[in-house]
């Protein structure tokens, strides 16, 4: 007994069962434990395109830079509505094949942005494609690599009706007669990406955020309460700029400029909340834009739409939370019928 | 910004206050984090592990008692042969006694006026001056050990190839460093970022460290055991698999095909199961050797490195197995398996081989052999719990969590233990860093596993988990332990056994070269990541938009891939010095015989 220093069976046996104890007890009962939980009641299993997609997530290495895990600490709030809970990670984290296990999507490292929420958060599939396609066509400070070997190049008058053409700006093609094209392997990231959306959780039971200290949790109460004093720049660089651009100037051929825009100079605002809740299709040379009813409330709306109204040269009055209500119970008022 | 400054300092010189204030706000809610808890938890559990030692101690005492009988009969035995003997015998042996007490010293064996002879071909080269004031020339050591030529050949085949990967690994961490400066370097698939990620992490570690690390380990173990390697051929059969493993692996990385992106096994199974093999059968090399030792003790680094090999073969088996890896079961065990991966692989063996090269190098006893005893039980207990520290406040049990931040903190005593016994090693010889680099490297990597052991465990603390994970920290923790601690370790451990095992030993201008690019590459590319990634989780605390974090980030990254090339450029140098070690040359030689004879005959 406690001679490992001259046997040499009792020392390895001995440090072997110790280890394999202690990680049963560590690693593979937890493990075993966390397999069972069963999926939220509106969260949906993959498709089969999705699950494709998932695969070449995977094997791009996305999981490299990006995280899917909105943590339980405030600073995380920005990346989805709650934080994430086990149930989060039934259907995308099930073995991918025989010859790999389910994808590390939790990540451990966040270069680029947590992508738990992205299909809510950047519902459109052009900018999907564009941003796949070269990331600094949209985001120009973007470290992002390219994915080109996800796209053909083909002669314009070679288009087929079926395909999907990326709308690419002249400056980021090689050779501007030429059309992109996405390839099946892109159409299938693309909707992985858009099925990246946290479900809802049952009434009262989603986890909530720690706070950073006391005074922000604090400060937190009073900013809900007083919700005019919403910061309209912000809120703009993160649900618009994305697409239109810090500058307001869009990007050409693919998303239009707000800056100088009729739309957003006209002084009923009507229209353009309408495109904001619902989105629009009808500007020729450009991408759709989705709708954003579900994902931004009439105060936070009223307060983007008014920040774009008085910068970058724009002038038009502005909007309050009233005059979106109005159009939303307008809007749902027709849909109804 | 401004803001940014001051809270940089106040986080750096404030932490344990600030860390005590942020575990506070949530007394009520979380009582389990709160430091008193946590604390009394480890105070509970220091009891329980001394009351587990005294406990192990009576019982030891037990039956060293009943051992004791048995020897006390031997004893009778061995008198009952004295009386025995025949008067014919006792005489011979009082005369060869006497013989003995009587030889006398003449007392100009080592001196006197005796013409200066070196009969037997000991001295190489006589130097009075040394040509270079700068790079002091070490007194060269004895050298060329009595080493079976099997021995040296495996050694030098597991370094050789180690340094291959070494070179291949960091010009691809280098590139990819490159990469977040100039994101379009180049747009072919094969060689995307997050393709190539993965093959500079696992060609570092299973191509580089592995190989070297297992290679002079071939070493120690014959060795410390007093023996012949169990088989060269196997020893030979394991470097096939190991260096297939990487090549394939890598392959199939670049051509996307990948585990899943857990970090470290991203290697699909079919291929990580030719390592598995490979370590499996350098145990049973290994353990054959030992058990067949020609000396009754196990000298503590073979502890060291049979345990690290013993657990890694556990952990890849439990890392790969599918049974309980769906949802995030997965993740469990990747958490689990990175850090193990590191601690119990990377660590445990290299601090094994230190323990035999250090004492080895400065040609005396490692200080103490019970705090590496103490250093070996604690590595096992407090590091397999840790794992999932690397994933604090994420949707993994709470409690789970909490274990791996309480065990973080026991880290300290093997990591204290561990750097004491080196240091009180070192001490009294310090006079050696004038006189070669291999102490140097040596006292670098014991620093940094004092320093990036010790970080680490701070970084498992909720508080700095807030700030620091997923920036750039982690990448500067990681750069701090495997390459601070580990390549270090691994580069000292060279430098002491080639040239002795060779009797070549490279130009002392190109080993400091090495050093200090390597140690001021490392310094710049990790107070780059850390500033930068601290300012990172900074902006993210603020709530400023995400591509903010990421522009601001842009000289860091500048200043990483500064830092980056420095170290790939020490490399490139180490590479021609470990050529120059392992070099033949026979007939270079037989010239310098020659000069020799024709200067003995001038003087």
């Amino acid at each position: 007994m406690l001679d490992f220093n001259t046997n040499h069976k009792a020392l390895v046996l001995t440090a072997f069962i110790v280890f394999v104890v202690l990680s049963f007890g560590v690693a593979i009962f937890p493990a075993n434990e966390m397999q069972k939980y069963q999926p939220l009641p509106e969260q949906e299993d993959l498709t089969e395109q999705e699950f494709k997609g998932l695969k070449i997530y995977n094997a791009e290495g996305c999981v490299a830079c990006h995280t899917q895990q909105v943590r339980n600490i405030e600073m995380d709030q920005v990346w989805g509505k709650r934080p994430s809970v086990p149930e989060d990670y039934h259907f995308s984290k099930k073995r991918l094949d025989v010859w790999r296990q389910s994808a590390s999507v939790l990540g451990s490292e966040r270069t680029g942005p947590d992508l738990t929420d992205i299909g809510r958060r950047q519902p459109s599939e052009s900018w999907h494609l564009l941003h796949l396609y070269n990331p600094r066509a949209v985001v120009k400070e973007s470290i992002m690599p390219n994915f080109p070997w996800l796209f053909k190049e083909v002669d314009s008058n070679r288009v087929k009706a079926s395909d999907v053409v990326v709308a690419v700006p002249d400056e980021f093609l090689d050779d501007k007669s030429k059309k992109v094209v996405a390839t099946d392997e892109a159409i299938q990231l693309v909707a992985y990406l858009q099925s990246l959306q946290q479900a809802q959780m049952p009434e009262n039971s989603e986890p909530e955020f720690i706070p950073f200290s006391k005074k922000n949790k604090k400060s937190n109460d009073q900013t809900t309460e007083a919700s005019s004093g919403l910061d309209g720049e912000k809120l703009f660089t993160s649900t618009c700029a994305t697409c239109h651009q810090s500058t307001g100037q869009g990007v050409p051929g693919a998303f239009p400029p707000l800056a100088g825009s009729e739309v957003v100079n006209n002084k009923d605002a009507k229209k353009m909340i309408r495109i904001i809740l619902e989105g629009y299709d009808e500007m020729e040379g450009y991408a759709a834009m989705p709708g954003f009813a579900e994902q931004l409330s009439d105060a936070e709306i009223a307060a983007i739409m008014t920040y774009e109204r008085s910068h970058w040269g724009n002038d038009a009055p502005e909007v309050t939370e009233d005059d979106v209500r109005k159009v939303r119970e307008e809007l749902e008022n027709t849909k109804a019928q | 910004m401004k803001g940014y400054k001051f809270r940089l300092l106040f986080i750096f010189f404030g932490l344990s206050s600030f860390i005590l204030e942020a575990q506070n706000t949530k007394a009520t809610e979380n009582w389990e984090t709160s430091p008193g808890i946590i604390g009394t938890i480890v105070l509970v559990f220091i009891v329980i592990f001394i009351a587990v030692i005294i406990f192990l101690a009576k019982i030891n005492a037990f039956i060293d008692k009943m051992k004791r009988k048995n020897i006390e009969k031997k004893r009778i035995e061995f008198s009952d042969e004295l009386t025995d003997l025949d008067d014919d015998e006792i005489d011979s042996i009082l005369e060869n006694r006497k013989k003995a007490l009587k030889y006398k010293l003449k007392g100009d064996e080592l001196g006197g006026k005796n013409k200066v002879v070196d009969k037997k071909g000991l001295v190489k080269r006589v130097r009075k001056d040394p040509s270079n004031s700068f790079f002091d020339q070490k007194k060269k050591t004895p050298l060329s050990i009595e080493t079976p030529k099997e021995l040296k050949e495996i050694v030098t085949y597991y370094l050789a190839a180690a340094t291959f990967w070494l070179l291949f690994g960091t010009f691809i961490g280098e590139y990819l460093g490159l990469k977040f400066v100039w994101p379009e370097l180049d747009s072919i698939s094969w060689l995307s970022f997050g393709r190539l990620r993965p093959v500079h992490t696992n060609t570092v570690f299973w191509g580089w460290s592995s190989l070297a690390m297992i290679g002079l380990g071939y070493f120690v173990i014959a060795r410390t055991s007093n023996n012949l390697i169990h088989s060269y051929k196997k020893a030979k059969i394991a470097w096939v698999l190991i260096n297939l493993t990487v090549i394939l692996g890598n392959i199939a990385l670049m051509a996307g095909i990948n585990n899943g992106g857990g970090e470290y096994r991203e290697y699909i199974w079919p291929i990580m199961l030719l390592f598995a093999i490979g370590l499996i059968i350098t145990f049973y090399n290994f353990y054959k050797t030992v058990a067949t030792r020609k000396i009754s003790e196990i000298y503590i680094s073979n502890w060291f490195i049979l345990a690290a090999l013993i657990w890694t073969i556990v952990l890849s088996i439990i890392g790969y197995l599918p049974f309980y890896q769906d949802g995030l079961g997965e993740t469990v065990i990747q958490g689990y398996y990175m850090h193990q991966g590191v601690g119990m692989w990377f660590m445990t063996f290299t601090l094994g081989l230190v323990y035999y090269y250090l004492p080895a190098t400065l040609n005396k006893p490692i200080y103490s052999y019970s705090l590496g005893v103490l250093a070996f039980w604690t590595q096992m207990l407090f590091y397999t719990m840790i794992g999932t520290h690397h994933f604090v406040f994420s949707p993994l049990p709470w409690w789970l969590q909490t274990i791996a931040i309480v065990f973080s903190v026991g880290m300290f005593i093997p990591v204290i233990a561990g750097s004491t016994n080196f240091l009180m090693t070192m001490r009294g010889s310090w006079n050696h860093i004038s006189k070669s680099y291999v102490l140097p490297f040596f006292l670098v990597g014991v620093i940094f596993y004092f320093v990036g052991s010790s970080q680490g465990s701070f970084q498992a603390f909720r508080f700095t988990n807030y700030v620091w994970h997923f920036t750039d920290f982690n990448v500067a923790h990681s750069h701090m332990t495997m390459y601070g601690i580990i390549a270090f370790l691994l580069w000292a451990c060279i430098y002491t056994i080639l040239p002795k095992l060779n009797g070549k030993e490279p130009p002392q201008l190109l080993v400091g070269a090495h050093f200090w690019l390597a140690f001021i590459g490392l310094f710049a590319y990790m107070i780059s990541m850390m500033v930068g990634g601290t300012l990172k989780g900074m902006s993210w605390m603020d709530g400023e938009p995400f591509i903010e974090s990421v522009i601001m980030m842009q000289p860091y990254w500048v200043w990483r891939a500064v830092g980056g090339s420095l170290m790939f450029l020490s490399h490139v140098v180490f590479a021609y010095n470990l050529y120059y070690m392992i070099k033949k040359e026979p007939q270079k030689k037989s010239k310098k015989v020659e000069k020799i004879k024709g200067e003995s005959v001038n003087v």
